[in-house]
């Protein structure tokens, strides 16, 4: 009797962990009627299917972003930045104009990348295909990616020379479009605007500190930057410029704010300009040029 | 027949409220709390950590988003987790010598005992003390309460902004990819990794078990996405004891490499090799007859050495592999080598001492074998999964050549499953169920008697 006792003991407890858990697994789909889980996504040679990114999902992502997406994992009350909803199909880092929908590589590389000073990891162990399943899964909670196509990702011209003129003139549309308003005009995001930022959703917001050595959200390279102030980072008060700098003001620019930061390996040679020519703060009350 | 059933289905109910009353509870082990991730986003299934709980640990048990400081972290934040388990557990030991007229006619018996009974307590604190140093500190205590430091160590990570300089200094797993501490069976036999403790019969080295925490320093680079990993590490030939009770000289290092691949759907696919080289005195002064601690001279030799393999076929199923060749001097193998080990349960005065003019016998050679274990999981979902393992090790060259060839031989096999009914960022709670039953030949009271043992074991797993 000890012995089948034994037995049913361990039937029993097999079959209600069984049970259990075919129950909880059916959680993280109990919105299918919004039948989007057929989203596709691509990047380079491989194509993610949504539905083979329900595990990894489940696995990684739920606890923050929640099981519809929105941003509301059970995590979210105590995380800042909060986490992205993703059913409203807005997005930071984009190549793609402002207003836009991001591509598929964007998004794939927002999970590799991670987003620095957030609790979004670097989900750089997954697989390539994990990932691009991920972006499929991410797109489907939107119905955006429904009826809109991605914007066309903006030209990056050619990188041109560093030179002293170049971040000089850099310094110049960084005072002319403002961007110490919020980043402060040693970019120390101490500016006369940061402490009322909000996002989208008015929760407040904190601009980049160019000065404490923490990478931009976005990337770190040089395009990475640039693409930054031409793309907007959409959700946060960071806009577009555009409409005002030209493409090689942008450069300039670029090669400016490298300046602002601490010493790297991207900066070495600005750092180095901005050493040769004495470059002081912009004075927010100098006359506009 | 309907009795039967009856009684099968109310196992069935009170298994369903058992398991389906626990609420959605908040709790977690520290570093899920800090960072807002749920357990399985690090853990296979906890305590075993994934590719991404890999490189967690690897990069100084931080996520590299510039929030690992601790200045970050809400004041009240408070870097603990326990760990403990109550459990059911059924013990079959075969061939235990007893006295002969205690109702037994041959000096040997079956012991068989059940009941409830209890894990020991483990204090897990670790994290950030600044960016890039780090601790870990695990005061562990035994089931009836006593206590000793199973891991201290403080790590330095990226060093001059590297991902291939990290060092620990202190008291710490080594680089195992199978780690015993983070087993996921918790029986006597299949709660630790056969391969990583085998001694031979009559063996006295008890400083090459690389399941065991060590003293030392480690050297750990890895790039940037852990695909690649290499280790080395410093170790004192103590077995984790403290206190230098062998003697002066006697290091062991441990070296680790292993590469991953990315096979598409598949998964991630890891191959490496380890190797443990070491030596440890044999010889030690005496006082009174008894060894002195920390006198240990006359080093010998021993090593371990193998291959591991992860091996992922899609996001349910994977497999573990971890061989060993290892083999130890000639002296070890005649008991000579922990004779100053406080922790051996053994009086000083009843181990061999390698004291001048010691002959060994004509019949001794130096031992030497070969183990491998087998670990596979199926994991339904990240709250439920299933274990199996079969670990053999097989004697190549006993320690006298009067030992039957297999003497000593292991083979060792778990099933199990645990199930995760809640899975936060706050708590783990795990219903585990497992069996294991080892073979081991030749090591009965009679000569050339096997013992076979089993343990069944059913029990919450829960750490907060």
């Amino acid at each position: 009797m000890p012995t089948k006792l034994l037995t049913w003991s361990w039937l029993v407890g097999v079959l209600a962990a069984l049970l259990l858990a075919a129950t909880s697994q059916a959680q993280i789909t109990s919105y299918e009627e919004k039948g989007r889980l057929n989203t596709d996504s691509h990047v380079g040679k491989l194509t993610g299917h949504a539905q083979n990114a329900a595990a990894d999902y489940r696995r990684y992502c739920v606890g923050c972003h929640g099981e519809l997406g929105d941003g509301n994992g059970e995590n979210a009350p105590w995380l800042d930045p909060k986490p992205r909803d993703f059913t409203l199909g807005i997005f930071k880092c984009r190549s793609t104009p402002t207003g836009t929908l991001p591509t598929d590589q964007d998004l794939y590389d927002t999970i590799g990348r991670g987003l620095d000073r957030s609790n979004m990891p670097i989900w750089n162990t997954l697989t390539k295909q994990e990932r691009v399943d991920l972006v499929a899964w991410v797109k489907h909670f939107s119905p955006r990616f429904q009826k809109e196509k991605p914007g066309a990702p903006i030209e990056i011209p050619a990188e041109p020379e560093v030179t002293p003129e170049r971040v000089k003139a850099g310094q110049d549309v960084f005072a002319r479009v403002q961007c110490w308003k919020c980043h402060g005009v040693e970019g120390m995001a101490n500016g006369p605007s940061a402490s009322t930022l909000t996002d989208d959703l008015n929760r407040p917001i904190l601009p980049y500190n160019f000065t404490d050595g923490s990478r931009p959200k976005c990337g770190t390279s040089d395009q990475d930057i640039y693409r930054i102030f031409m793309t907007g980072l959409d959700g946060t008060p960071m806009p577009s410029f555009s409409d005002n700098i030209k493409p090689d003001e942008a450069w300039d620019l670029v090669f400016y704010l490298r300046t602002l930061q601490p010493h790297n390996t991207f900066n070495m040679k600005e750092r180095q300009i901005a050493k040769q020519l004495g470059l002081k703060p912009v004075n927010p009350n100098a006359p506009a040029q | 027949m309907s009795s039967r059933r009856s009684h099968f289905s109310g196992w069935l109910l009170f298994a369903l409220f058992l398991l389906g009353a626990l609420p959605q509870a908040n709790a977690l082990p520290a570093f899920a709390r800090k960072y807002g991730l749920r357990c399985s986003a690090c853990h296979e299934a906890w305590p075993m950590l994934n590719y991404f709980g890999q490189k967690f640990k690897d990069n100084g048990y931080q996520l590299m988003n510039d929030r690992d400081a601790p200045i970050w972290q809400n004041p009240s934040y408070w870097p603990v987790t326990f760990r403990m388990t109550p459990i059911w557990h059924r013990v079959s030991t075969g061939r235990v010598a007893v006295d002969v007229g205690a109702g037994m006619n041959n000096g040997e018996a079956r012991i068989e005992s059940s009941g409830f009974d209890l894990s020991g307590l483990d204090f897990h604190t670790g994290g950030t003390l600044e960016k890039n140093i780090s601790f870990y500190l695990l005061p562990s205590s035994d089931s009836t309460g006593t206590f000793h430091f199973e891991t201290v160590m403080t790590r330095l990570d990226n060093l001059w902004g590297s991902s291939w300089l990290n060092v620990k200094l202190g008291k710490f797993e080594l680089d195992n990819l199978l780690s015993e501490k983070r087993i996921l069976t918790l029986t006597g036999n299949g709660g630790i990794y056969q391969t990583y403790h085998f001694i031979p019969v009559g063996d006295g080295n008890i400083f090459g078990q690389i399941g065991d925490n060590q003293l030392g320093l480690e050297w750990l680079g890895h790039s940037v996405d852990d695909r690649t990993r290499v280790s080395a590490a410093l170790l004192s030939s103590s077995d984790g004891n403290t206190g230098l009770i062998t003697g002066a000289n006697s290091y062991t290092g441990f070296f680790t490499a292993s590469q991953a691949f990315d096979t598409g759907k598949l998964g991630v696919q890891r191959v490496g090799f380890y190797a443990m080289v070491g030596d440890a005195a044999t010889t030690y002064r005496t006082s009174g007859g008894i060894p002195i601690a920390g006198s240990g001279i006359g080093n010998k030799s021993f090593s371990r050495e193998g291959f591991v393999g992860q091996f992922y076929f899609g996001s349910h199923f994977d497999l573990t592999v971890v061989t060993q060749h290892g083999s130890d001097n000639v002296w070890f193998g005649q008991g000579f080598g922990n004779a100053s080990d406080p922790n051996n349960g053994t009086p000083f005065n009843d181990l061999p001492n390698n004291t001048p003019g010691t002959v060994l016998p004509a019949t001794a050679r130096a031992p030497s074998w070969n183990g491998a274990t087998f670990e596979a999981h199926y994991v339904y979902n990240p709250q439920l999964i299933f274990i199996g393992r079969y670990e053999l090790e097989r004697m190549s060259q006993q320690a006298n050549t009067t030992n039957a060839g297999n003497l000593g031989n292991i083979s060792s096999y778990t099933i199990g499953y645990r199930y995760y009914p809640i899975m936060t960022s706050r708590a783990g709670f795990a219903w585990h169920n497992e069996y294991n039953w080892m073979h081991q030949d030749g090591t009965g009271p009679l000569p050339g008697e096997n013992v076979n043992s089993s343990e069944l074991l059913l029990g919450f797993d829960f750490d907060f």
